[in-house]
């Protein structure tokens, strides 16, 4: 496809005045900010916010120095890869079933999409009501059922849990999509071929339609990596507050706390600009994926 | 479709109405528990099937809120979830159709630095920018304001590459008749370009709709008065932190409502919806 057009109106002011809203809004709002956000990561402030001094990159030193900082990174790890891979199993089994039964394949991604309109925070107050230590249903039907004591408030791998299943319970409907997608653009002569060949469903399903979906899979690998890292601030806030003990108290919950809680300016914009690496780092894989993707098809 | 697997297929249907029972569990507990009466909601086990107070519920907490609870009624946060979400979208998509149409259909000194600098806002989601986005906001005195909610989050590369992408498929004879027959630019824009952009516009509309209305932390920092919470700020208030009593019937009320506009939108415009993800999906 063509990225530039071959005739064009006569530059005047027009243009500059057509981008001008949008430029205003992305300096004042995003570039100033993040360059803000850089600038003081790299002082340190009393507390009563009198004397600045620059101190280079002192704070990211104490920052990984930090046991406690060391440990949200490690608890984001463990969440954004169970959050990712139960949210892509799930997906992956029910596109591969919706994809196979034809009959009410479209009812039955009706019924399976609505969860995207949720809010992360309206699902994690949905999910803690569900297991509530005191009343929760959930809660209720483990202990009489198992015998099994479930408080996330005190158990730090409940509340873990937890915080998995109210975001995995969102991103499904999301991953769903783009699974069925993929696996309805694979050629039925493909399948039908290899079928005759005496291929079997599940032997098609590993051999055919997994390899051809890859790149579908890679992509919502970084979307819900993504997700994981940055839209679950809601799931944390209105269910754990990234408690007990800090057990689930994931990077973006830490900046927050630490800023606006705690007050400490240069730690937490510190925070900020690693995070901001993360994004880009993430940001930067996706398009060279997409890249990829164009040259496939 | 291919060979003949009942088996399979029971399988299949199995898991299916099992994952759509997992997904609809969360709601269909919430329903039944906004038909209730709160003494009702500390008896355990808690009902499965609805009870007879959904009228009275839903009118108590869109009128008057949860008692004890510092929110606002839910109607207000609803309106403001509605102000916001409206405003989000629309902004978005009129400012990236502005800009976009200023890179693809002229040719001026800076475009490209322009287009590189509204590429980046990707990189920086409102998570990483926090505390210096909130002082520019306040140093604007726009704490509690519909501006404030809004402005900040509605610089879009998403949008802005989604019209640029679909300009540059709009054939060049059409600007070059335009030309000819004496249009300038924003007539061009008006009656040509954004008519043929009404699917693409639309599809925006309801991924960036969702957006706005779920929108959690800038709206958490921006609001302190109750009268500006979004509805969905207001339900996580309702839920004090430690053993305080919860009115669950009242917050799952709430909660319906707030889960209520958005999940219409997706289900209603249920095309529009998937064209809309699969598109910005950047």
């Amino acid at each position: 496809m063509a990225t530039e057009k071959r005739a064009h109106f006569p530059a005047g002011w027009l243009p500059y005045a057509l981008v001008a809203p949008q430029l205003a809004v992305t300096l004042v709002f995003f570039i100033w900010p993040a360059a803000q956000a850089i600038w003081q990561s790299l002082l340190v402030q009393d507390a009563f916010g009198i004397n600045v001094r620059f101190v280079g990159l002192l704070n990211f030193r104490e920052l990984f120095a930090d046991p406690a900082y060391l440990e949200s990174f490690q608890v984001t790890a463990i969440f954004s890869v169970l959050v990712t891979l139960s949210a892509l199993l799930v997906s992956l089994l029910l596109a591969g079933c919706c994809d196979y039964v034809v009959r009410g394949a479209r009812g039955y991604q009706v019924l399976l999409i609505w969860p995207y309109a949720v809010a992360p925070a309206v699902a994690a107050v949905l999910w803690t009501f569900i297991f509530n230590p005191s009343v929760g249903l959930v809660t209720y039907a483990l202990r009489t059922a198992f015998g099994y004591d479930w408080n996330h408030m005190l158990y730090s791998g409940q509340a873990m849990t937890l915080i998995v299943i109210a975001s995995a319970w969102k991103q499904i409907s999301y991953n769903f999509l783009f699974f069925l997608a993929g696996m309805q653009a694979i050629p039925k002569s493909l399948l039908e071929g290899a079928a005759i060949d005496g291929a079997g469903p599940l032997r098609r399903f590993v051999t055919i339609v997994l390899p051809l979906i890859s790149p579908t899979t890679f992509f919502l690998l970084v979307v819900n990596t993504v997700y994981a890292f940055f839209d679950t601030f809601g799931v944390v806030d209105a269910s754990t507050h990234g408690g007990p003990v800090r057990s689930t108290e994931i990077l973006v919950y830490k900046v927050y706390q630490d800023g606006f809680k705690a007050g400490d300016l240069g730690g937490s914009a510190a925070q900020s600009v690693v995070l901001m690496v993360i994004v880009i780092g993430l940001t930067i894989v996706q398009f060279r994926y997409i890249e990829r993707r164009v040259q496939y098809t | 479709m291919i060979e003949h697997r009942p088996g399979l297929k029971i399988f299949c249907h199995v898991a299916l109405l099992l994952g759509v029972a997992t997904v609809a569990f969360p709601l269909w507990v919430a329903f039944v528990a906004s038909t209730h009466t709160a003494d009702r909601m500390l008896e355990i086990p808690l009902p499965l099937w609805p009870g007879t107070h959904l009228l009275d519920n839903y009118r108590t907490v869109l009128t008057q809120g949860v008692q004890g609870a510092s929110t606002a009624p839910v109607g207000r946060m609803m309106l403001n979830s509605l102000v916001m979400a409206l405003s989000i979208s629309i902004g978005k998509i009129v400012i990236s159709l502005l800009s976009a149409f200023a890179i693809v259909y002229f040719r001026f000194p800076l475009r490209m630095f322009f287009f590189w600098m509204i590429f980046i806002t990707l990189m920086l989601p409102v998570e990483v920018r926090i505390f210096p986005t909130y002082k520019v906001v306040a140093d604007l005195g726009m704490i509690d304001t519909y501006a404030g909610l809004t402005l900040p989050l509605i610089a879009s590369a998403t949008a802005t590459f989604l019209f640029r992408q679909f300009f540059l498929t709009v054939p060049d004879e059409l600007m070059e008749a335009a030309r000819m027959d004496g249009a300038g630019p924003l007539r061009f824009l008006w009656d040509i370009v954004v008519p043929l952009s009404r699917t693409n516009i639309a599809a925006l509309f309801v991924i960036l709709f969702i957006y706005g209305w779920n929108q959690y932390l800038w709206p958490l920092l921006v609001t302190t008065q109750e009268s500006m919470y979004t509805a969905v700020i207001g339900i996580k208030r309702m839920i004090p932190g430690g053993d305080a009593a919860v009115d669950w019937n009242l917050v799952m009320a709430a909660a319906m409502l707030a889960m209520l506009p958005p999940a219409l939108v997706v289900v209603a415009m249920q095309e529009l919806f998937v064209k809309g993800l699969v598109e910005t999906e950047k």
